[in-house]
């Protein structure tokens, strides 16, 4: 029981924080609007092609939005010593871990796209920033290591998106991506853990 | 066996050791290696399909079973590292990764090659295995450039060590896509539990590439790790005595 209280205590705390800056709330939302609406652009306009592209565009706009925005899970509280503090608490820190992750996907994840994936986005990412983290400029190394862990989320998630324009059963493809989340939430905070105690050394 | 793993330990040794191993392991690949090339690309019979063009094979298909192969030792050497903090381990793993990359390069180039007359495309975005192999050469670069970011050398090896037990994740659904998605790639043809599809002669030299390409790792690899031990122990007395 106390776990629940200490996982929503700091849920909450994150929550907090994210809606005193609420500046930033809207920047990862703006930049997946402004990237989606640069495809169209970018390539023409022709009705048909775009409909084609759309699934893609979707997914790769908000994997780039997740990617930019990651850094935020930890970085603040690495910043001002917070995160020692958590890791050399006496609870279980996957569970803090976790808080984390899930404050970060309801202020980031959850307005882009309500989706199976995101999610999976936010859990593998802690894990890269767990990482590189205590690195001064890590942001450009994160996304190299954590882009090849996304490409199973991706070629999954377009291909439902895909199917469902075309009206098509997708029970297959959300299966998949319930296992890749299952898979994900129990098995990256463990290592986010490990990254994070290697960073904070 | 635990006292020899023990006594491995020790830069020192492990130099020693190392150096002597070399030649054998090096010398036995490349007989070989020329063995299996002759029986490969001389003695065994034209494919009843693809004509001569699948001899590629002979390196594609065991430079494909290092690219997994290699990502292995990799992570078993993390995992050693993570656990029992050795130091043989941490230059083990550091070393084992570019030469993983450039067997993955290898194996994709020669698909390439060898999908040009037999595909008619060079490459195919569709096909699940090329993806996989792809992102595993990513998997390869992105734990070096990891290894390159932190000072550190000790930190560095632990964070790639957790970054490449991640990644392990990768390897299962590379071996099996072609099983699991129906693609262009064809099935496997040698590691499956009944009778090998493949004719007796084009198997032997087959296997002898993957022995030889197995050893040529080994002694490169010790030939990296030994030139990781001097540069990392520069300014100890043994090193200093060894290269004067």
């Amino acid at each position: 029981m106390q776990l629940v209280e200490i996982y929503f205590s700091l849920l909450k705390r994150d929550l907090i924080l994210a809606y005193r800056k609420r500046s930033e709330l809207a920047n990862p939302v703006i930049f997946f609007v402004i990237i989606t609406a640069l495809f169209p652009l970018a390539t023409g306009t022709d009705k048909e092609m775009l409909r084609t592209l759309a699934p893609g565009i979707v997914w790769v706009s908000a994997l780039l939005a997740t990617l930019l925005s990651l850094e935020s899970i930890f970085r603040s509280d690495f910043d001002d010593g917070a995160l020692e503090q958590l890791i050399l608490s006496p609870w279980p820190v996957s569970i803090l871990i976790i808080a984390k992750i899930t404050a970060h996907w309801l202020v980031t994840g959850l307005p882009l796209i309500i989706m199976l994936g995101t999610p999976v986005l936010s859990l593998i990412g802690s894990i890269g920033v767990a990482l590189t983290v205590g690195l001064r400029r890590g942001g450009l190394l994160m996304s190299l290591l954590l882009l090849p862990l996304y490409i199973p989320v991706l070629i999954f998630g377009t291909s439902a998106v895909g199917d469902v324009a075309n009206g098509m059963n997708i029970t297959g493809q959300l299966y998949i991506m319930g296992a890749l989340l299952v898979l994900a939430l129990t098995l990256s905070p463990i290592a986010s853990v490990a990254a994070l105690r290697i960073s904070l050394n | 066996m635990w006292k020899f793993i023990t006594y491995l330990q020790s830069a020192q040794n492990f130099y020693q050791f190392s150096g002597k191993a070399i030649p054998w392991l090096g010398w036995t690949a490349l007989i070989i290696i020329l063995f299996s090339l002759y029986g490969g690309l001389v003695t065994a019979p034209a494919d009843y399909q693809q004509g001569d063009a699948f001899r590629i094979i002979y390196v594609h298909v065991p430079a494909a079973w290092m690219s997994l192969f290699i990502y292995m030792v990799m992570a078993s050497a993390g995992f050693i590292t993570l656990i029992w903090r050795t130091y043989s381990s941490e230059v083990v793993a550091a070393a084992a990764a570019p030469l993983g990359a450039s067997f993955t390069f290898l194996a994709l180039v020669t698909g390439s090659l060898w999908g040009k007359p037999m595909w008619g495309t060079w490459w195919e975005w569709s096909d699940s295995r090329l993806m996989s192999e792809l992102i595993l050469l990513f998997l390869y670069l992105g734990f070096m450039a990891l290894q390159t970011a932190i000072e550190d050398r000790k930190t560095a090896a632990r964070a790639c060590a957790v970054l490449a037990l991640v990644g392990v994740v990768n390897i299962p659904i590379i071996h099996y896509s072609v099983e699991w998605w129906n693609t262009l790639h064809q099935g496997p043809t040698v590691t499956k539990f009944d009778k090998p599809s493949i004719h007796i002669d084009m198997l032997i030299p087959l296997l002898g590439m993957a022995i030889g390409f197995t050893l040529y790792f080994f002694s490169a690899l010790l030939a990296r790790v030994r030139c990781e031990i001097i540069s990392n122990k520069q300014h100890t007395d043994w090193v200093k005595r060894e290269l004067t």
